[in-house]
């Protein structure tokens, strides 16, 4: 049996016992990877000497004082958006093929806290856009449970590696489903945390006013205490809020009578597949079965999400990839003939073609003459959304509906057709932009393929959230099935 | 009608600092103007007074003490500099 099935708290018993060494545990992932990585290709980097010096460092510590903390000696792998000092970070692009960080992001100071270790960075689309790692300029990830499929993104590579068993925890990023949608289709857990709860210090940006990190884990449990290790108010992040953070592990008692769930008829509708459907209701009695109660409600303004989500996120993404110039960093082309003329070259062989076409989209949006009729009008349908959901919190706890309307697809499927590759993050998109926290937990199967079911919470309630999944976790089995890889 | 011509794709591809192609232009103008065509769904909302949403936390005007910080050493920022020279990173000429 693979250490991974074990818990955190568990693994940390176990650590403490001197059941287990950390060098055992690092050894378990970079073991695991060298079986399966040929197959499931989620790392774009590996980081295995230092990884297996710090495991010696942290075993010696062992028993003294200085051995505190739960994710202490824990491997752990990290979307490759998120800036790690001396550790190449590419976002999946060409542009950032050689880019070695001076810094690191604020998430991975609080896993140095933590004496976490990094096993290496993850597979990811480029810059973060796309619903399924085909557009990392790297390499595609497969799905563990059928390598023909895609492991969903554009967290997939975060998502495929704890799926795959080799690592037991990582970090994603969401800023339309980009955590949720992978989790669901790799059948683990992944959180986006409400915006503003983990600082954004540090994570490439692609659209600011959306982008959260937040956790891919196997199990309800280990997600919320990762969650607690990395929140928090940074001065870095002046977007960061500055509100307490909870001990979500608390919230894990499996109680949840009275609990009052809304069930959008939206996420239920036109687009969602039999099996998905059926999925949600069983999950629905099981959590009546647990003593709560769930009516269904509209979400009115559910449609409009996807138009408004490409228009805002497109705007903003043309604005923070202006970065990328070949001047400071990243790659340069070779063949300017002056300084306009390199900016473009470089973008253009430097970019995918995805990311150019978002670039594109948000710069017409945003420039003279449309920036009322698109960029505005999206922020103003954004108002609208927001309220939808601020309606139905004032009668609810939380809002239940699957993650996304369909299992895995083939690879190469939707390539070819940007629309119905957006189509895949309709059900996850409005929770980014109402900025609320949502969560997919493993909640069955679709031929052979795991389905999940997406929990949303008020701002700043990812307690309820995760009490809500904890318990129909510990009422179903589905999150212990693994692939055969 | 369409809602994109390749010129207006050309323009914006030139705003956006993109080197683009001729068989680019075809493909993103089609792509976009599909793209753009799905968005206008939205004209089907009347948002006549509504504010529109740029940030979905309450909180404006973070502010922090206005205390220098030493910056980034210049080997470190050098570093990722494609190319640079004299610890300067070193561009093409900008005046003819």
């Amino acid at each position: 049996m693979s250490l991974f099935n074990h818990t955190l708290t568990e693994l940390h018993d176990l650590l403490h016992k001197k059941e287990v060494s950390i060098p055992d545990l690092v050894d378990e992932s970079y073991k695991r990877i060298s079986e399966v990585e040929d197959k499931v290709k989620a790392f774009i980097t590996l980081d295995e000497e230092n990884a297996r010096k710090q495991a010696e460092a942290l075993q010696a510590k062992v028993g003294t004082d200085e051995a505190k903390g739960l994710l202490f000696g824990m491997p752990i792998g990290i979307k490759d958006n998120i800036v790690t000092k001396g550790l190449r970070t590419t976002s999946g692009s060409q542009i950032l093929n050689n880019f070695d960080p001076i810094y690191d992001a604020t998430v991975m100071n609080k896993l140095h806290e933590a004496q976490a270790i990094t096993i290496g960075k993850l597979n990811m689309d480029e810059f973060a856009m796309g619903s399924s790692t085909e557009n990392s300029s790297y390499q595609k990830t497969a799905n563990p449970w059928d390598l023909s499929r895609v492991p969903g993104g554009s967290s997939g590579g975060s998502a495929a590696a704890v799926a795959a068993g080799e690592v037991p925890f990582s970090l994603g990023s969401d800023t339309g489903g980009s955590i949720r949608q992978p989790a669901a289709f790799c059948g683990v857990v992944g959180l986006k945390p409400t915006y503003g709860r983990v600082s954004r210090f540090g994570l490439i940006a692609f659209a600011s006013s959306l982008d959260q990190i937040g956790p891919i884990t196997r199990n309800v449990e280990d997600n919320a205490r990762l969650l607690e290790a990395i929140s928090g108010l940074d001065p870095m992040d002046a977007t960061s809020a500055n509100v307490p953070v909870d001990t979500y592990s608390g919230a894990l008692t499996g109680d949840i009578k009275g609990l009052r769930i809304a069930v959008p008829k939206e996420y239920l509708g036109e687009g969602v597949s039999e099996d998905v459907r059926q999925s949600v209701l069983d999950a629905l009695k099981v959590l009546e079965g647990l003593g709560a109660t769930w009516e269904e409600v509209s979400l009115p303004h559910s449609k409009y999400g996807l138009a408004t989500y490409y228009l805002l996120s497109s705007s903003e993404a043309s604005s923070n990839l202006a970065r990328f110039d070949g001047i400071r960093y990243g790659y340069r082309t070779e063949n300017a003939e002056n300084l306009i003329d390199l900016y473009k070259k470089t973008r253009a062989e430097g970019f995918g073609d995805e990311v150019k076409r978002r670039i594109m989209l948000g710069t017409f949006a945003l420039s003279s003459g449309y920036y009322d009729a698109y960029y505005k009008k999206a922020q103003q349908v954004r108002t609208l959304i927001k309220k939808d959901f601020e309606d139905v919190f004032e009668n609810y706890d939380v809002i239940i509906g699957p993650t996304t309307p369909t299992p895995a697809f083939k690879i190469g499927e939707n390539i070819d057709d940007p629309l119905t590759m957006y189509a895949n993050d309709i059900l996850t998109i409005p929770v980014n932009l109402a900025g609320v926290p949502g969560i997919s937990v493993p909640c069955g199967f679709s031929g052979g393929m795991p389905l999940g079911l997406q929990i949303i919470g008020k701002h700043f309630d990812e307690k309820t959230v995760y009490r809500t999944a904890y318990a129909y976790e510990q009422a179903t089995n589905f999150h212990q099935q693994k692939p055969s890889l | 009608m369409s809602r994109i011509s390749e010129e207006q794709v050309r323009h914006v591809a030139h705003l956006a600092r993109l080197a683009i192609t001729d068989e680019e232009v075809e493909t993103f103008t089609a792509q976009l103007d599909s793209i753009i065509q799905f968005a206008e769904q939205l004209n089907e909302l009347d948002t006549t007074g509504v504010k529109p949403t740029s940030h979905v936390l309450d909180m404006k005007n973070v502010l922090r003490e206005d205390k220098s910080e030493p910056g980034l050493p210049r080997e470190e920022v050098l570093k990722n500099a494609p190319d640079h020279e004299d610890g300067q990173i070193r561009v093409p000429a900008i005046i003819e």
